[in-house]
């Protein structure tokens, strides 16, 4: 099979496999009540596990993100975490802050 | 039908000082570099964004291919790292729920959920009528959605000209809001320990098994948050 083919075949089996999760839980959505103890767990384990994928970014990245030192990522999160809440909760400046601050410390 | 009027109240969730815009764009920009360093043309990269529209995923998915993994492997793979949209789905769907509105919107503006969305969604519903909730949400769907397929696009025709210090600085940019909106959101006691909790055992846990580390962490630091005493984590 040629490349392109392939690519063409990952791309439809990436998107089922997604959209079961979404599809997954708007079905079951219509049995839960927001009012629920088991939709209180539910929100709970969905912050615990985007925490989680967030920390495992921060600290096992993949990609380009792994070339730049631990101490640097983690130095540039606090001191973003801290404009955020000295602005307020604006969020555009922390994370445009977060990239210059980052590309400057990893190119020096 | 949709309410035009309210759908574009969630559409306006783009602009401001809480804007996703430019997270998104930051990592969809660098996914668009990246798939066509994997040999995706223009339409198949902006194709992955629409029909997928879910970066973790997209990336073990262009990963995958680099290394020549199978198609069922790709799925088993994609699955498991896209598997947290579905107690994202459970916990905010019934928010929107009302008897008035089809089904349909439900199971297409599905599609829409992603973390930067879900919690702008999270974030905002309350101020939102119930009846036309599901209205608001498909505004704030269709907005990040479109935006992730425009920078898919911008990134693939800019991939010959971002240098790696820009890769860099462009990945920091979605953890970093992330974090952010999360620290937001830590209004009560149990989200506070779900968010510490989850954010401690993901990686920990990522050392014993890298496939399940994710949903591990997220089923066991959510379930510690539940028992503790406390205001209700449903918010």
């Amino acid at each position: 099979m040629d490349l392109s083919n392939t690519i063409v075949l990952a791309i439809i089996v990436t998107s089922f496999a997604t959209y079961i999760s979404r599809l997954l839980g708007a079905m079951t959505s219509e049995k839960v009540s927001a009012k629920s103890k088991i939709f209180e767990w539910f929100n709970l384990v969905a912050y615990s596990t985007l925490a989680a994928l967030l920390g495992r970014i921060i600290i096992f990245p993949a990609g380009v993100l792994a070339s730049a030192d631990l101490v640097i990522r983690i130095l540039v999160l606090v001191v973003c975490i801290f404009i955020y809440i000295l602005s307020k909760k604006n969020l555009v400046l922390p994370t445009i802050f977060s990239a210059i601050l980052l590309s400057t410390l990893t190119s020096l | 039908m949709i309410n035009l009027k309210i759908f574009l109240h969630g559409l306006k969730s783009l602009i401001g000082a809480r804007s996703p815009a430019i997270p998104l764009a930051a990592c969809f920009i660098a996914l668009g570099a990246l798939l066509k360093d994997a040999g995706f043309n223009l339409q198949q990269s902006a194709a992955s964004s629409f029909f997928t529209y879910a970066l973790p995923g997209q990336l073990v998915m262009a990963e995958s291919l680099l290394v020549g993994a199978s198609l069922f492997n790709i799925f088993i793979a994609v699955w498991l790292v896209n598997f947290r949209l579905y107690p994202m789905t459970v916990s905010l769907f019934p928010l929107l729920k009302h008897k008035s509105q089809p089904k349909w919107k439900y199971y297409l503006s599905c599609h829409f959920l992603a973390v930067s969305s879900w919690l702008i969604a999270k974030d905002t519903y309350q101020k939102i009528e119930k009846k036309y909730r599901i209205d608001f949400w498909m505004g704030i769907g269709f907005g990040t959605w479109t935006t992730a397929i425009f920078t898919t696009l911008i990134g693939y025709s800019l991939a010959d000209y971002l240098n790696k210090d820009l890769m860099i600085g462009f990945a920091i940019v979605n953890p970093v809001y992330f974090f952010c909106m999360m620290i937001g959101a830590m209004k009560n006691l149990k989200i506070s320990i779900a968010v510490i909790a989850g954010t401690v055992m993901g990686p920990a846990i990522y050392l014993i098994s890298t496939e399940w580390a994710i949903l591990f962490a997220g089923l066991i630091s959510g379930t510690i948050a539940y028992f503790f005493r406390g205001k209700n984590g449903s918010k």
